[in-house]
């Protein structure tokens, strides 16, 4: 290592990206298109699902037949590189506490691995101090970002109905597929209960919006990424793709990020990174700086960016980076509809998610939690994968087939007929909901540990609150008079109590982490302002899941996505105003 | 080369990332049977580069011996025999699927060789041969003993249901071997082409979504209502 020196790169950039997801993909699309040079830095390799294929592959295309690996944590076809471990990158846990981190890396970053859900935050989202007095209120209203909402959706693409909810606003969408025979069955027993199903909504092109995107071709696979017609929103192929079309983009993949440089005057001047290639140091410099690496990235970034000036790490003079994380709730419960048992075979695949889910229907007033949550479904035929038929004992011995009892277990002709008779009676559920931030879950850098590549990492400290094990305990509630209420037995998810948190999700777990560079009015309690901006470094911005103050019951993908387009257009305008030079 | 240049080549050098894995080596000189009808899997899936070398690390290695290769062959097959509908497991390359899966989930190493093991040990037992060495009434003699495992699951009034035989305390690993192995052969068998067809999976095919067909909803007693025939997707 006798020869290690950083390399510097003498163009000057208008703007150097980190990160390549929803919020860098936005970022870079627009800023791109409005003619500024941008460099985007991005820690995994270069991904286009044009290229890199696993789109309508049959399952024995794959040697573990779609079984997870650690490259893959959601099975070999999924389009995700890397995820809950990545080698030669640890995190560590304080005591007696648990974040699950997934970490893509790979150009589109999460984006190639989310479920396409596609939800606006409603008006009450971003004010729910003022509701329940727990957590803050955001810098904005729904009404600061709706126009930003209405352009993603046009831009994107987004199918669903226009309910005229209060808190679940309407959009400008493409028609929503038909539901599917669980679906329906879902929708009647869950309705019949007061309890509401409506179209789900999914970044997803039911009808071609473009000449560079085509129709859905209704295979399912969005998580394997839309090869075939670029038909689902991954920021790869939607965002990365035509911004790097403009030529104003210089993308530099394999490069992990080490610190945000600034100059005596506390700005921003650049970014530092290691080139996972050939492991040697990089510099390279710009007029402004973007995180978007992912919430805690982001945070993880700030506070190794010391500095004589920025002793508590850069933009954090409050304190608050790195606090306040938290993630959806989430848990779950499966079963099967005897009713569909020796089922009518056809092609039932429809898009890549539920063609319905449950918004948030419950009045909190009259319940143990504040916050709600929505419901996802799922069940039917699906691709057979690894894992199918597993635990055929608890369904053969349990069910009668075609009418003959049996015992548990068994082979030869007679297996292979229940294995037949039980495909695609499956259902599920599983809630999505509402944490509250809190100041005592946290990320930090954890002083004793570093990466492969010499930088520190991170140490999470997160416990779920009363609110968010109430929540759960209700979910389960829920999903039980559904499941009983359509006839289905519960098959897993049923045997939750206070001793596991009634089945509730560690965090980290639903992969919505948010929270960590939030934003806000007051200085001395947020780290950026209400257009992204950190308070002491105004060419310094974050655009990912970080600068969220709260993250509702709903995904969050289609908020960073309007509030990294906002702050773009920002930037564009303030270097205009000459306030960014 | 200049800075920007070379920028540049980095991001078009990890495009070719992804590649095809060359050279993979699924061809079968040790497959238990020549009756296989399925194609070796070809790696054309995309792949990161981290995931080609392990791939190339896995293909390279055998774990299973002979012995126990023609010993997870025949039981596969008496898992998932021939029958009017599809072919057998071993058709179907399930023994090559298994070498596979526990090079690349090894917490089955043990609980397989483990297994296989015992089973030899009770064939011994029972009639002083190995289980490949056995006739079928011999073998089914012990498979009978371990292939119902006993489950227990709560009915919809709550109460505890007990189901199955009695575990015999000198056969539960055995039994426990048995439905790892069933498991195993079930997911290979329904997600080789044989056992796709068999399951009948009518999708992973470009096609537009028009609504579950009219007759499997009059089965059901279900319909569409007037506002999602308006206004979902048609094609």
């Amino acid at each position: 290592m006798g020869d290690l020196q950083v390399k510097k790169n003498p163009k000057q950039y208008d703007a150097i990206i980190i990160g390549s997801g929803a919020g860098g993909g936005m970022a870079a699309y627009v800023l791109a298109n409005a003619g500024l040079k941008v460099c985007l830095i991005e820690a995994g390799p270069m991904y286009d699902p044009r290229t890199n294929v696993t789109q309508l592959k049959n399952p024995w295309e794959s040697p573990r037949r779609g079984a997870s690996t650690k490259f893959r944590p959601f099975g070999d076809f999924d389009a995700c590189y890397w995820g809950w471990e990545i080698d030669g990158e640890p995190y560590t846990h304080a005591e007696n506490t648990k974040w699950e981190w997934w970490r893509a890396r790979m150009i589109g970053g999460r984006t190639n691995h989310w479920g396409r859900i596609s939800l606006r935050f409603g008006p009450k989202d971003f004010k729910r101090r003022s509701i329940d007095g727990l957590g803050d209120d955001w810098p904005i209203g729904y009404e600061d970002i709706k126009p930003y909402y209405d352009r993603v959706d046009k831009l994107i693409g987004v199918f669903g109905s226009n309910e005229g909810l209060e808190n679940d606003p309407d959009g400008i969408f493409l028609p929503p597929p038909k539901p599917r025979l669980h679906e329906l069955m879902i929708k009647k027993a869950a309705t019949g209960i007061g309890i509401p199903v409506i179209p789900s909504r999914l970044s997803i092109l039911t009808k071609k919006i473009n000449d560079s995107r085509g129709e859905c071709i209704f295979c399912g696979q969005c998580n394997r990424a839309c090869s075939y017609a670029y038909a689902d929103f991954s920021s790869s192929s939607v965002l990365v793709k035509p911004a790097i079309e403009t030529g104003n983009v210089d993308v530099i993949t394999n490069a992990m990020a080490r610190e945000v440089l600034t100059n005596k005057e506390g700005l921003a001047t650049g970014v530092s990174y290691v080139n996972k290639s050939d492991m040697q140091e990089y510099q390279v410099v710009g007029r402004t700086v973007i995180l978007a690496a992912s919430a805690c990235e982001s945070a993880r970034l700030l506070l190794n960016s010391k500095s004589a000036r920025y002793p508590n790490g850069l933009a954090n003079n409050s304190g608050v980076v790195g606090k306040y994380l938290h993630d959806s709730t989430g848990a779950d419960m499966g079963g099967v509809i005897p009713e569909l048992f020796d089922r009518k075979r056809y092609n039932e695949d429809g898009v890549g998610g539920a063609h319905i889910y449950t918004p948030w229907w419950g009045d909190n007033k009259k319940l143990d939690f504040p916050r709600g949550y929505h419901i996802e479904y799922w069940g039917g035929f699906g691709q057979p994968a690894y894992g199918f038929g597993g635990g055929v004992q608890h369904m053969n011995g349990r069910f009668a087939v075609k009418g003959h009892e049996k015992q548990p277990g068994g082979y030869g002709k007679s297996l292979k007929e229940d294995y037949r008779y039980f495909y695609g009676a499956r259902v599920g559920m599983a809630g999505r909901g509402e944490a509250i931030a809190v100041e005592s879950n946290y990320c930090e850098i954890d002083p004793k540990v570093v990466d492969k590549y010499g930088i520190p990492v991170l140490r999470f400290n997160v416990k779920p609150t009363e609110h968010e094990i109430n929540q759960a305990k209700h979910m389960k509630e829920t999903f039980r008079e559904i499941m009983h209420e359509m006839g289905a037995i519960i098959t897993y998810g049923d045997n939750d109590d206070a001793s596991n948190n009634y089945g509730l999700h560690a965090p980290g777990n639903i992969i919505h982490e948010a929270g960590t560079v939030r934003m806000g009015n007051d200085p001395k309690r947020s780290a950026l302002n209400k257009f992204n901006q950190a308070h002491e470094c105004k060419n310094l911005f974050c655009v990912d899941g970080g600068a969220f103050v709260s993250q509702a019951d709903k995904n969050i993908t289609w908020t960073i996505l309007a509030l990294s387009m906002r702050a773009s257009e920002y930037i564009i305008d303030e270097m205009k105003k000459r306030n960014i030079s | 080369m200049d800075r920007r240049k070379s920028l540049k080549t980095i991001a078009v050098g990890a495009l070719s990332a992804g590649m095809l894995l060359d050279a993979c080596k699924t061809d079968d000189k040790k497959k238990g049977t020549d009756k296989a009808t399925e194609p070796a899997a070809a790696l054309t899936l995309d792949r990161a580069e981290e995931e080609k070398i392990r791939e190339k690390e896995l293909m390279s290695t055998k774990f299973f011996t002979e012995h126990e290769m023609a010993t997870i062959t025949i039981l596969a097959d008496i898992i998932i025999p021939r029958d009017e509908v599809s072919g057998s497991a071993s058709d179907a390359k399930v023994p090559d699927f298994i070498e596979f899966i526990v090079k690349d989930k090894p917490e089955n190493q043990i609980p397989m060789r483990g297994g296989l093991r015992w089973l030899d040990m009770q064939s011994l037992k029972r009639f002083e041969k190995s289980f490949v060495d056995l006739d079928e009434k011999q073998r089914l003699n012990i498979v009978d003993d371990i292939a119902y495992p006993e489950i227990t699951y709560k009915d919809e009034k709550g109460n505890k249901v007990t189901k199955g035989k009695k575990p015999n305390p000198e056969l539960v690993q055995g039994v426990a071997f048995f439905s790892l192995m069933r498991d195993l052969t079930a997911s290979g068998f329904y997600t080789s082409e044989i056992g796709v067809k068999d399951i009948a999976y009518a999708g992973n095919t470009p096609n537009k979504w028009n609504g579950v067909p009219d007759d499997v909803l009059k089965q059901y007693g279900l319909a569409y209502s007037e506002r999602e025939l308006k206004e979902c997707a048609k094609y």
